[in-house]
């Protein structure tokens, strides 16, 4: 008996994706270059230690910037690089739905990110270790941030699916990514209250990446803040499927 | 009918790749395209091989309609895009196991596709080997294979031997003989000696147009030779 076989396609690629990001050295250079930014930001920027304060804070602040960058050159070489070899032709020619190649591939670079985070997790240990943290939240903040690290995959899947060549779709997908996090920045909310006035640029701000990891990051999520990232990766990766359809209709 | 062929056509922007292509292929049948660069006979084949949507006309692989039913029909055909990409970094074995369950084929249908497939397109010890420290006669031969794996009665393959040394052109082309005796299959080809070693029919294809569809042997009686055909009935870009 045949399982569904769109299920089966999505693990089928889903199990190649992975092993394509284990068995090539590029994966290992961003999540070792992401560690020792991360690194960077939470002890010299965040001054973690200094603060004297049995919490990550300084840590997690930094995640929606460091993601921004990191996480979409995880994600360029999903489409841009089968366009680039034509290895896209074999795929798009498995009697497979075209949800089954974006899920598929979206779900190993995103348990790339997941595994990236796992490895900051001796941080976690060691606030343990000198203090008592409140660990119910640092688990939440985690959690946060893996789904928000799930938005910024989408993202970065989408770029990369409108062009065959890496760098232009790592570029635009910052680019992307970047305007969706800065929207809720202070300096930016400034800037439109000054034009808008402040119910608009309230609203503006609430739709960006920092608005709904902020809260989360100290601990609480709300279910609107679920409610965002899950919309905003569901649309990209929407989009994601329907630029690769497009290509059907052959406008090349 | 295995494959039924009406009115395609395709444009790109202003351009028209494809204009009308039509015909019917049997079982039993290894149909050679046949056509000078730009031609169309990769868009022809990506059109029935489901990658790319006609704007005009309908491909039916045993009467069912690629554009309405893709994965329908896509479960029947075999291709081997141009060219025969792989991943580099699996081996054939790991290629062809992914390329079994992308199918939606269980763990031991997968196994058992694999080994026939390897078996069929000679693969032999080499399995184990990353694809990208592999001859190219022996990719494509891993390209082959993953066109078999599920035993499709349709093969569509596109210049399956170009690029090839004259052994490995040589070994494909038993391939090839061997699978059409009880499939269909169209390949294209600049070789015309090819077509006369593997082919049963030659389609010959112009600016987007079929203008012979004939055995090699008729055309080679009425033109006085397949070279004299193929100058005669192409035009191409070179005397535009």
């Amino acid at each position: 008996m045949k399982k569904s076989p769109g299920l089966a396609s999505m693990f089928a690629i889903y199990r190649r994706e992975l092993l394509a990001y284990l068995t090539t050295p590029t994966a290992y250079v961003f999540v070792a270059v992401f560690l020792f930014a991360i690194g960077l930001f939470t002890f010299q920027v965040g001054g973690l230690f200094e603060a004297r304060r049995a919490d990550l804070s300084a840590f997690f602040a930094f995640h929606p910037w460091i993601f921004m960058v990191f996480l979409p050159a995880i994600a360029m070489r999903l489409w841009a690089e089968e366009t680039r070899s034509g290895a896209i032709e074999v795929l798009m020619t498995l009697p497979a739905p075209t949800w089954a190649l974006v899920l598929g591939k979206f779900l190993a670079a995103w348990t790339i990110a997941a595994g990236a985070l796992v490895l900051t997790l001796p941080l976690w240990i060691s606030i343990n270790v000198l203090g008592a943290p409140d660990n119910a939240g640092i688990i939440t903040a985690y959690l946060a941030s893996v789904l928000m690290a799930g938005a910024y995959i989408a993202i970065g899947s989408m770029m990369s699916a409108l062009t065959g060549a890496q760098v232009v779709a790592f570029v635009l997908a910052v680019l992307v990514a970047f305007l969706l996090t800065a929207l809720g920045a202070p300096m930016v909310a400034d800037f439109f209250n000054g034009f808008v006035g402040g119910a608009l640029s309230e609203a503006i701000s609430r739709f960006s990446i920092l608005h709904h990891f902020d809260a989360a990051q100290r601990g609480v999520i709300e279910a609107r803040s679920i409610v965002y990232f899950v919309s905003l990766i569901g649309l990209c990766l929407a989009l994601t499927g329907l630029v690769v359809d497009a290509r059907r209709g052959g406008a090349k | 009918m295995l494959l039924q062929v009406d009115g395609l056509r395709k444009s790109f922007g202003r351009r028209l790749a494809v204009d009308g292509v039509g015909f019917t292929l049997d079982v039993g049948e290894i149909v050679g395209f046949l056509g000078p660069n730009g031609a169309g006979k990769t868009t022809t084949m990506r059109m029935i091989a489901g990658y790319l949507e006609p704007d005009e006309g309908a491909v039916r692989i045993f009467n069912i309609d690629v554009a309405q039913e893709r994965r329908r029909a896509q479960e029947r055909l075999g291709y081997l895009p141009e060219g025969a990409p792989l991943y580099g970094e699996m081996t054939p074995w790991t290629y062809l196991r992914f390329i079994a369950e992308a199918r939606g084929m269980n763990r031991d249908a997968a196994r058992r596709a694999v080994r026939g497939a390897a078996q069929d397109a000679r693969l032999g010890d080499s399995i184990s080997r990353p694809i990208e420290t592999l001859s190219k006669g022996y990719r494509r031969r891993v390209g082959l294979a993953a066109a078999l794996l599920h035993d499709p009665m349709l093969l569509i393959l596109d210049e399956p031997t170009d690029g090839l040394d004259p052994n490995q052109r040589h070994a494909v082309r038993d391939l090839i003989k061997r699978l059409g005796e009880e499939r269909g299959l169209i390949i294209s080809t600049h070789s015309l000696e090819e077509v006369d070693a593997v082919c049963t029919r030659a389609i010959l294809i112009d600016q987007g147009r079929i203008v012979a569809d004939e055995t090699p042997a008729a055309l080679r009686e009425r033109y006085g030779g397949l070279d004299e055909a193929f100058a005669a009935l192409t035009r191409g870009e070179e005397r535009v």
